[in-house]
């Protein structure tokens, strides 16, 4: 990798953004430049950020199509950030100063947004170690035990790893049993038997009674064991490291690819509002500090790209500040709470004016809180929905194009809602790691709605047949028909099923 | 210094070369690969390298969108490709990834997977061109060739070793007796020139079917022997009764009918040779297809003349492939087989169908000469 050297012109930019970034407020780690030029930019680009990451293909595949469409004059990638303390970010060399300056603005809030944002509070800050170990872990297996049988081995961990439970993090799925309740419950339920002194135990603990608590035990214990999992669990890389039959060096490398896949999750989980905080911010503070007179059009011109829309696609930046705008705007003329919600009268709204100047207070609020779901939810109202001209299109099987289907707001709303739902991803538990007592493994498709994807179900369920070694099932919908699709020893097949 | 994601990158194309070998029939007989051409590259469309993921169907799910359009506008206007799958934005929608291959390294593939060996050129140590190379350094030349790293070096020495070189205070000031350049020499390039004379029977029995399959394998044909030569050239001739060198684009579109006479097409071929293409400087290759129809006996027989005197003795390889036809008779196949069956110079095959094309080639290429 050749990195430049950060020169001193961009050190004085980088203290005096910073300088406006803190006081307004904007809260980050230390910030390392590095200034790349386009290769080296898509090489750290194809790693996610992470120059020391684990060798894949996958990586390489993702260079040859970011090196193209750079090439080609249809993307490039002005800047890049990863969460880390201290936080890195990448510059592309040759940018324009006033370039340079709008992504250093945009950088600065992306680690506030970092080091605040609830949903990253759970992440590894020193993750750039983290890759690294993991790269001379991968490698270390690739010694022992030949690059194609490792490589291979990887595939079929990415191919599932987005079966992962994002919320686990935050919040308590399993507690594990209190060991001093199991001891208890050890002693005193193994017989059923209750505590007695030694003249009242023909009362309190009559032979009748024994055998019935026996029993009863013995009938829980049963029940117990027939569900496994006890309750259908979202993280199936868990469930496989835990249970599968691997070897060390595969069980070691499903973990790097779970951990991995926690690290980036809170990233897709915040996009839109990750996105739309940094393009708020960079707006903010060119217009209102940074910039001169002669950087303005070049500004102008930059800054409408990010925002630019197209048809058929959702720009996260565009959606994330508009709404952050929209939040900034109503909480500073008291545009909410019970009067507001109830207040019928359009023209009453759109005069509604309190003078609260809660909004920047309320910006930081959301940006230390909310995830893109929790976001849009609360935020995404019918008037901003009109305003900023949402529709929800669809796949017209009647003329066979991509069409505007609605603009009503619920739509709009819910069509939005459902896209962030699970980061965009199907939502698959593991029902159950007996099934039919065969020791097969039963996945869930739990069906919101939308229909997998029929042939890269089958591919990937291949995978997981792979890992789990015993046949592999997976109950979804198709069509409202319930279907459960199998995989013993590589071959697929498929029956109609019972989906309750 | 080599960056690291060239290790994946190379890793990467590895494994798309043995995808490419895989399926390398299915692609050679899809004349639309043909199509997809640009300038030396091809692109390929791969399913199967992206890792498969559960994932939801495309076509129920929709998105959202921000902007003008009534209820019902389409959204795939201005030849867009359909809208990325809703996912918040930035990702692409998913299509084939289209893999781009060069022409040279399809015909290594091509060349792996048929075992074809490479060809042996004649005309090697005839010398053709010359080429400049930096190879040195002097201490005379042009001030543009000044090579500044050995300059200095040179006067950094001189001053150290007259005692005038100042660690504290390293100015270095070349004289004219310090100043190197570069120098160059001439070297000879080896070169051996190829030709390829494509001849096709453009008779009344030969429909678009069969001049598809012509075209698919000149084409690969073409590809495998431009990996062997540098400049190569192409020469096309097609004939009814009548033969007349035409352009490569005229070679594959045109649908004459009319009667079949090989000879006029052979004798062109050789009257080519004779004026253009000298034996001892190019190598010849002459590929023959037709449906196996010819006019008359007479006809074959002047053809087999014209071959044994004027053609075999100054080609490579004289390769005939007979192209099946619901209308021909696949006579002439055999006469030629007969004539020439012990002449290692000629190389006959049938081709049955699209997917006999592999096999076809590897029939003409086969032996390397």
């Amino acid at each position: 990798m050749s990195i430049k050297r950060f020169p001193a012109y961009l050190r004085d930019m980088q203290e005096e953004l910073e300088g406006y970034a803190r006081a307004f407020g904007l809260d980050f780690f230390p910030i390392v430049y590095e200034v790349l030029d386009y290769k080296t930019m898509n090489e750290v680009a194809a790693y996610g950020g992470f120059p020391t990451r684990y060798p894949h293909w996958r990586f390489g595949m993702d260079y040859e199509q970011l090196s193209k469409s750079y090439e080609w004059g249809l993307s490039k990638i002005y800047e890049m950030v990863i969460n880390t303390n201290p936080a890195y970010a990448y510059l592309l060399e040759g940018n324009s100063l006033t370039d340079q300056k709008i992504v250093m603005a945009h950088v600065c809030a992306h680690v506030d947004f970092f080091k605040n944002n609830y949903f990253f509070s759970k992440t590894n800050r020193k993750m750039i170690d983290g890759m690294a170990n993991h790269a001379s872990r991968v490698r270390r297996a690739m010694a022992r035990h030949g690059q194609e049988a490792v490589e291979d081995f990887v595939d079929t961990c990415l191919s599932i790893e987005n079966l992962i439970d994002p919320m686990s993090a935050y919040i308590v799925r399993h507690r594990d049993k209190k060991r001093d309740d199991d001891d208890e419950d050890d002693q005193s339920d193994k017989s059923g038997r209750l505590r007695a002194k030694g003249y009242m135990e023909s009362f309190i603990n009559p032979p009748e009674y024994l055998a019935a608590q026996k029993k009863k035990r013995e009938e829980e214990e049963k029940r117990a064991k027939r569900r496994f999992p006890e309750s259908p669990q979202r993280d199936v890389l868990r469930f496989l490291i835990e249970y599968a039959p691997l070897e060390h060096w595969q069980r070691d490398v499903l973990e790097i690819v779970r951990d991995e896949a926690y690290y980036f999750a809170p990233q897709a989980m915040t996009k839109i509002l990750n996105e739309g905080w940094a393009s708020y911010w960079h707006s903010k503070i060119l217009t209102e500090k940074a910039l001169t007179a002669a950087e303005v059009i070049d500004y102008a011109d930059a800054n409408s790209g990010v925002l630019a829309t197209s048809p058929g696609r959702l720009n996260p930046y565009k959606l994330g500040v508009e709404l952050l705008r929209n939040v900034e705007e109503r909480w500073n003329k008291g545009q909410f709470g019970k009067e507001w919600d109830e207040c019928d009268s359009m023209e009453q709204k759109r005069n509604w004016d309190r003078r609260t100047g809660l909004g920047m207070r309320r910006l930081f609020e959301v940006r230390k809180l909310y995830n893109d779901i929790t976001f849009i939810d609360e935020f995404f109202t019918l008037e901003f929905c009109i305003e900023q001209k949402f529709y929800q299109f669809g796949f017209s099987e009647r003329s066979g194009n991509w069409e505007i289907m609605s603009r009503e707001f619920k739509k709009v709303k819910d069509q939005l809602l459902r896209m962030l739902t699970n980061r965009g991803q199907p939502v698959i538990v593991v029902d159950d790691g007996n099934f039919e007592n065969r020791s097969e493994l039963l996945l869930r498709h739990v069906h919101e709605g939308t229909d997998l994807d029929g042939a890269q179900a089958r591919d990937t369920l291949r995978n997981v047949a792979k890992l789990w070694t015993r046949p592999v099932n997976l109950l979804t919908k198709f069509e409202g028909k319930g279907k459960l699709l199998r995989c013993e020893d590589g071959n697929l097949s498929e029956r109609s099923a019972e989906y309750g | 210094m080599s960056q690291k994601i060239d290790l994946d990158h190379g890793r990467f194309r590895q494994i798309i070369r043995g995808k490419i070998k895989q399926n390398l029939r299915k692609y050679i007989s899809q004349g639309e690969m043909i199509a997809k051409k640009g300038k030396d590259t091809v692109a390929i469309p791969l399913p199967q390298v992206e890792i498969p993921h559960f994932k939801h169907g495309d076509k129920q799910q929709g998105g959202v969108g921000q902007g003008d359009g009534e209820v019902g506008d389409s959204l795939g206007q201005d030849g867009q490709q359909q809208p990325g799958a809703g996912q918040a934005g930035d990702r692409p929608g998913d299509h084939l990834l289209d893999v781009e291959v060069s022409l040279q390294e399809l015909a290594e593939i091509m060349g792996e997977e048929l075992e074809l060996p490479r060809i042996q050129p004649k005309g090697t140590e005839k010398i053709v061109a010359w080429k400049d190379k930096y190879s040195g350094i002097r201490s005379t030349g042009p001030e543009s060739l000044r090579h500044f790293r050995r300059t200095y070096r040179q006067a950094m020495r001189r001053q150290i070793a007259m005692g005038t070189y100042d660690p504290k205070n390293p100015v270095i000031i070349p004289i004219r007796d310090d100043k190197r350049y570069r120098s160059w020499r001439s070297e000879p390039i080896p070169q051996s020139n190829a030709v390829i004379v494509y001849m096709m029977d453009v008779s009344g029995s030969m429909g678009d079917e069969q001049k598809e399959i012509v075209r698919i394998e000149s084409f690969w044909i073409d590809t495998w022997l431009r990996s062997q030569y540098h400049g190569i050239e192409s020469r096309y001739i097609i004939h009814d009764a009548m033969a007349k060198e035409v352009d490569r684009d005229t070679f594959f579109r045109t649908r004459e009918s009319g009667g079949t006479m090989i000879s006029s097409a052979y004798k062109l071929c050789a009257k080519l040779i004779s004026e253009e293409y000298p034996a001892d400087l190019w190598n010849i290759y002459p590929f023959h297809f037709s449906d196996g129809d010819n006019w008359s006996v007479d006809d074959t027989h002047t053809c087999v003349e014209l071959l044994k005197k004027e053609i075999l003795p100054y080609v490579n390889l004289f390769c005939y492939g007979q192209v099946e036809s619901p209308y021909g008779s696949g006579q002439f196949i055999k006469d030629l087989t007969e004539h020439f069956d012990e002449d290692e110079r000629v190389v006959t095959s049938e081709i049955k169908g699209k997917d006999a094309i592999m096999d076809s080639i590897k029939e003409f290429l086969g032996k390397g000469r």
